[in-house]
């Protein structure tokens, strides 16, 4: 990709961080919004890769190599708790789990 | 430009065909080697002015006719894009896991030396396991679009048994990887050229007997034949995971099962038992240990060597295929077991003692 | 690689995340995340960072979101009845990420483009993005961070078994 300016991928990697944000503000059902997260994840480690190549140095790939290593084991932990929560009380939509609201 | 990008096409397509035609060609096997271990005739009816050449024209020509067309049938409130996708998927997974095997050394025309393996890739091994776990989708995807209790059942059963099977299959894989020093799955069948103590072939399983163990099981639930097969439990779940699926679909279907069993075959061969390897035999033709040599022009050697990776590929679909109708089926809480219990903490072993030996060899 | 090839791809990105956040059912906003997934990893091989993208397939693809397709079919959810917030929120959240996305091009990538240099910095060196590199980074600048990390899988794994677990009654 070396026809390609460094730019035009972190601007495609905004646009994906925005369209995953906007996503985690308007969908209801958590899991929806849990992939929404993933979506601004994913973002973050296209900047990663596009720099490490621009800069020629393989730390961004390192990172990229830990921040999918937690995602996993956020999105363990996440389904988890998703589990738990349907489990006591029947709905995975985000307006109706709304114990905790004041 | 243009010769390079023909040549890839015509590997790709070489491949593609040898595949698709050796999973017809299983199907028969199957047919006949199951009826042969159960004492009856099996598949014979369907013949041609009169010769039905042992099940042959039965197997490969009215069936897959029968599949093709048949009427396809849609579950009434089923997903309809998920449940035409889903067979696309597995099929695709699988089939495209073949473009970094290699099939033979090289084949030196025309003043061009071209490496017949379709896609050199250098990261070979890591490839082909991606691809292999792409292949749970076609499992999900087809156990969800069918709307149907039983589908669900086996989809879920079989895309558990998928992934955790997977874990020990990279892990057998990784000792590979470490015995050869290197993903790519070319160089490691060229390293299985050389000799141990000047008359032996290293090939891979001499160096690594229990990851060949490993794999090979592992590999056999992957493809969730018997005795992993609970996810389309014949007798239980009616046809598992791809019931509601009629013609072609389940012709796709069947031939994912195939194509998988060639794939798995096909990485045995190639990082245990020397790939292409014939003994003895270099480029330029065979060199016995005693010093004896028998020059042979390049095309015959590069045809001998493909001659013998498809023999030994198709060694061992055979013995897949045999194992399937020998032994009976693991019971689901067995065969979880078996995965995480069982061959998880021996191939993270295996891996060890791997490390320590490579150590131990080279200070 | 060339622009044409740049703006395909970039399409199918965006195609595919749209359709991860305005699809109804659940299942297909999974499928296109994975869809987003693989394109992102093709991405990746053409950024010269294959083992990053093998990784990518298996890890991102090939695993976590089995694992999020796993918890839909076993929650069984169908389509959602209300997917999305009411239609203020909608506009507010679209004005808002439009906003954030202008800023974000003007603001850090305008000022970080001239200093950025043409053409990705011209070739890279023999070997990279190959996993004999990466390993080698991982395993002497990284290692305490790579100790870290395992330690961190455990502890997701055994939260994960705990919060998920029936309790028995």
């Amino acid at each position: 990709m070396s026809a390609v300016p460094v730019e035009w991928f972190l601007v495609l990697a905004a646009l994906l961080f925005t369209i995953g944000a906007v996503g985690v503000l308007v969908r209801r059902n958590i899991i929806v919004i849990f992939m929404c997260i993933e979506l601004m994840l994913n973002a973050v480690n296209l900047v990663f890769v596009a720099f490490s190549r621009q800069l020629h140095s393989m730390d961004g790939q390192v990172v990229v190599f830990f921040v999918m290593t937690v995602a996993a084991a956020e999105a363990a932990v996440g389904l988890a708790i998703i589990i738990a929560a349907f489990r006591n009380r029947e709905t995975v939509n985000a307006d109706e789990l709304n114990l905790l609201r004041w | 430009m243009w010769i390079e990008t023909g040549i890839v096409a015509i590997k790709a397509l070489v491949v593609i065909l040898m595949v698709l035609n050796l999973a017809g060609i299983l199907g028969w096997v199957e047919r006949k080697g199951s009826a042969l271990i159960q004492d009856r005739i099996g598949a014979n009816r369907a013949s041609v002015f009169g010769i039905a050449a042992a099940g042959l024209v039965n197997t490969m020509m009215a069936d897959p006719l029968k599949f093709l067309t048949k009427e396809d049938i849609i579950p009434a409130r089923a997903d309809r894009l998920l449940h035409t996708v889903a067979p696309c998927v597995g099929l695709f997974a699988v089939t495209v896991a073949f473009a970094a095997v290699p099939f033979g050394d090289v084949l030196q025309v025309g003043g061009r030396t071209i490496n017949l393996q379709a896609v050199p890739l250098n990261i070979g091994i890591l490839f082909v396991l991606a691809m292999v776990s792409l292949s749970v989708y076609g499992v999900v995807l087809g156990g969800w679009a069918s709307n149907d209790r039983f589908s669900l059942l086996g989809g879920i059963r079989g895309s558990a048994q998928v992934i955790s099977y997977e874990i020990a299959m990279g892990l057998s894989l990784v000792a590979v990887v470490m015995t050869y020093s290197t993903l790519d799955l070319q160089e490691m069948a060229r390293a299985q050229g050389q000799l141990i103590g000047g008359w032996l072939p290293a090939w891979g399983i001499l160096y690594q007997p229990l990851a060949f163990l490993i794999f090979f099981c592992a590999g056999i639930a992957e493809t969730k034949r018997v005795p992993f097969d609970l996810p389309e439990g014949e007798s239980e779940l009616v046809s598992g995971y791809f019931t509601e699926y009629s013609g072609v679909k389940y012709l796709m279907f069947f031939m994912t099962d195939f194509v998988e069993i060639i794939a798995i075959s096909g990485l045995v061969t190639t990082m245990f038992f020397g790939a292409w390897q014939v003994p003895y035999l270099q480029r330029d033709g065979f060199h016995f240990p005693g010093g004896a040599s028998m020059l042979l022009p390049q095309i015959i050697v590069a045809v001998m060597q493909v001659l013998s990776f498809m023999i030994k590929v198709f060694f061992f679909c055979w013995l897949q295929i045999m194992i399937r109708w020998t032994l009976p089926r693991l019971r689901y809480d067995q065969l979880m077991r078996f995965g995480w219990k069982g061959l998880l903490p021996v191939s993270l072993l295996n891996v060890l003692a791997t490390a320590v030996v490579a150590l131990a060899v080279q200070g | 690689m060339s622009p044409v090839l740049f703006v395909i791809l970039a399409a199918m990105l965006i195609v595919s995340a749209l359709g991860v956040v305005l699809q109804r059912s659940p299942i297909r906003c999974a499928l296109a995340l994975v869809t987003t997934l693989f394109v992102l990893a093709v991405i990746f091989l053409f950024l010269d960072a294959q083992l990053v993208a093998a990784l990518q397939v298996i890890v991102y693809a090939g695993a976590i979101m089995v694992l999020f397709l796993f918890v839909i079919m076993l929650l069984n959810l169908q389509q959602d009845v209300r997917a999305m917030a009411w239609l203020g929120a909608r506009v507010v959240a679209v004005l808002m990420g439009s906003l954030f996305l202008l800023a974000a091009v003007r603001f850090f990538v305008y000022p970080l483009a001239p200093r950025l240099g043409p053409g990705m910095g011209g070739a890279p060196p023999e070997g990279f993005g190959s996993t004999e590199q990466l390993g080698q980074r991982l395993f002497t600048h990284y290692l305490f961070a790579f100790e870290i990390t395992s330690v961190l899988l455990l502890v997701a794994i055994i939260g994960a078994v705990v919060l998920a677990k029936r309790k028995l009654a």
